[in-house]
């Protein structure tokens, strides 16, 4: 297979909350990049920065408070975090669109389903007649498997179900062919029957079209089934980044394995389930050290007062825990020698 | 074999839709439709089911929060639904819910201690001092200190509010808990705590759990039997081990594969089913399931299938089986 370019890249974003209580860190120096046409999973816990990490790249972080204080986000070599609003919105759901967790909220109830979708191509594709709008329109709604286009076009999002919102802001997401879709928690307000569906959908467009999609969510099971590559948040940091396989397979931070393990699996039944120890800190409350040392079962030291970096482990995996640094391998190896 | 602690028989509740200046009855949402099933002692009956399935209605109903509209409900030999309001206050001391929303369901104004204490209270258990001291006793239980007595809901995290749900849950003492979604709303790492603590507190009080959720996973690992509800009706109950290996219902199968694995290697021939639930208020004729089944018969448009058991302890309603179908 050809090596696929890398379309967006982040490098050391950092993006704060300035509260009454001082600077709160929700995504703390991350870095990570999506290529051409791949499905790149972000996982994590409630409060690891998952969404602000995609609000940051969207342009979107709530300000004030939050602000994205350091790092860059290249896309198409310009860098997104310097682009000012009117720029910004050139690019924001023309090459990088977004859908979110609540097809319920993020429809307008006020409007048809097609007033809806044309104002999203009128607004990035000034050129096109009335009758072109109206076909693509038609066409998105077709390729997401709406049955009776022509008929939603004309309906209300409340007279849909959550699973065909869902899928209509899917079709206006792709309107415009972006090479990025980011999709927030896209199945987590929906049942497992339409979840399944959802997803598959997501998958097959990315393939018949290669969108690259960036995928949040909190499930793993999700993410196994459709990412190629798996990116693993905690506290606002990275601790761990693979393909999917090395990650499920693998895993190598303490957190993902502890992760992996308290998942229920419906295959089997398994005894007593694994439970990592403690809660998720509240963000900006660790200030030195790893920041998941407290609940960490192989903690030592250096753990608590020094930061870990991410450490190659093996060609695209990479792990934020000192087990993994090469000067800690070689010391425990030395150490097993002379005993 | 000893009488069940639960026995359910055709538990209906219709509610009305209303329109009109008048508010004439003009239909019924079918929340729940003729539903029956046993729980025995110390086991723990899972029920699973899509938005709308009725499942939480169910609940609501075995506790009389919500009154049913047409069945019977017998705990422990006495039939719930023929107690007046007040004797039903005193059976709730034997059953109690632990609610989905640990945010909501605590009263942001009291202390934890405040909280606990109030089942105690309304069901007059022992005095002011004993109280207390029982109090303490099962913050410790669940995992919480005693020192945290003092604190209101607020200064928890989400996991550890669900702990003091389940401990306001347990203070009466009671023989029977339904667990309406408790770890739905919790981050996995956190679930799996009080999935565990669930599990052990049931073996050290002997205690019998109707656990409602929509994760088949969370309910395969704590249920000793499960039921599978659709629109209203059951279409499958048997033990967790032959449900979720040999699933008999096409709704089942198509839920089981539906669900997402945590294994990238894992291939599985998927069952999609198409569509969405149809409206409760509307349902369609015959199996309800119909209108989305991939083995849809004839049969299956005109006529309800009898929820039968097929196999020893597995039940299912579906047209496939011979024992479903009018004889």
């Amino acid at each position: 297979m050809r090596e696929r370019k890398t379309i967006l890249d982040v490098k050391g974003l950092k993006t704060s909350f300035f509260t009454d209580d001082g600077e709160v860190p929700a995504v703390d120096n991350i870095d990570f990049h999506i290529r051409e046409g791949e499905v790149l999973g972000i996982v994590g816990e409630s409060g690891c920065g998952k969404s602000v990490t995609s609000l940051s790249i969207m342009g979107l972080v709530p300000s004030p408070p939050g602000k994205i204080t350091g790092g860059e986000i290249l896309f198409q070599d310009k860098d997104l975090t310097k682009l000012n609003e009117k720029k910004m919105r050139a690019i924001r759901g023309n090459d990088i669109a977004m859908i979110f967790q609540e097809p319920m909220t993020s429809l307008n109830p006020l409007f048809t389903i097609g007033d809806q979708l044309r104002e999203a191509i009128k607004i990035h594709k000034r050129d096109w007649s009335k009758k072109q709008i109206q076909e693509r329109a038609v066409e998105m709604m077709k390729l997401v498997g709406l049955p009776r286009a022509e008929d939603l076009m004309k309906e209300y999002p409340h007279q849909l179900s959550g699973g065909m919102r869902q899928r209509v802001m899917i079709a206006m997401a792709l309107l415009c062919d972006p090479k990025v879709l980011i999709a927030d928690e896209p199945t987590t307000a929906l049942d497992v029957t339409i979840q399944a569906q959802i997803l598959k959908l997501i998958k097959n467009l990315n393939e018949t079209l290669n969108t690259a999609v960036l995928l949040i969510t909190h499930d793993l099971g999700v993410v196994a089934e459709t990412c190629e590559r798996v990116i693993v948040m905690y506290a606002g940091k990275v601790v761990e980044e693979g393909p999917v396989h090395t990650i499920f397979k693998d895993p190598q931070h303490p957190y993902t394995r502890g992760l992996l393990e308290s998942v229920p699996d419906m295959r089997f039944k398994k005894e007593r389930l694994y439970s990592i120890p403690g809660n998720v800190p509240k963000p900006g409350s660790i200030r030195t050290g790893c920041k998941f040392a407290a609940r960490c079962e192989f903690a030592f030291d250096r753990c608590l007062n020094e930061n870990p970096d991410l450490y190659q482990t093996a060609d695209d995996h990479q792990t934020r825990c000192f087990l993994f640094d090469s000067k800690e391998v070689q010391a425990h190896d030395r150490t097993v020698v002379k005993s | 074999m000893t009488e069940p602690l639960l026995k359910v028989e055709g538990l209906k509740k219709y509610f009305p839709i209303k329109s009109g200046v008048l508010g004439q009855v003009k239909n019924h949402v079918k929340a729940v439709d003729d539903v029956s099933f046993v729980v025995h002692e110390g086991e723990t009956l899972g029920i699973v089911g899509e938005s709308g399935c009725g499942k939480s209605t169910t609940g609501r109903m075995l506790m009389r929060l919500l009154e049913p509209t047409d069945g019977k409900v017998f705990f422990d030999g006495k039939e719930l639904t023929d107690l007046s309001n007040q004797e039903m206050r005193k059976m709730r001391r034997d059953i109690q819910m632990v609610f989905q929303d640990p945010y909501a369901s605590l009263n942001p104004r009291h202390t934890i201690e405040k909280i606990l204490m109030e089942p105690l209270n309304v069901h007059e258990i022992g005095d002011p001092k004993e109280r207390k001291k029982k109090v303490h006793e099962f913050l410790e239980i669940v995992g919480l200190s005693s020192y945290h007595a003092k604190r209101y809901p607020h200064q928890f995290s989400g996991g550890q509010r669900q702990r003091i749900g389940i401990a306001r849950a347990l203070m009466t003492n009671p023989k029977l808990i339904i667990a309406d979604e408790p770890v739905s709303a919790l981050d996995v790492s956190i679930q799996a705590q009080v999935l565990n603590l669930m599990q052990d507190l049931q073996k050290e009080l002997k205690l019998t759990y109707i656990f409602i959720a929509h994760d088949l996973g969370v309910v395969r690992h704590i249920s000793d039997r499960v039921g599978v509800m659709y629109l209203g009706q059951m279409a499958e109950l048997a033990d967790s081990e032959s449900l979720y290996e040999k699933p008999l219902h096409p709704y089942t199968q198509a839920l089981l594969s539906a669900v997402p694995v945590p294994d990238p290697d894992f291939t599985r021939e998927q069952v999609v089913i198409k569509g969405d639930v149809p409206s409760p208020a509307n349902p369609p004729s015959g199996c309800r399931f119909h209108t989305r089944c991939p083995f849809k018969m004839d049969i299956c448009e005109t006529t309800v299938p009898k929820f039968a058991e097929v196999e020893k302890g597995h039940s299912v309603a579906c047209h496939l089986y011979k024992e479903s179908r009018p004889q």
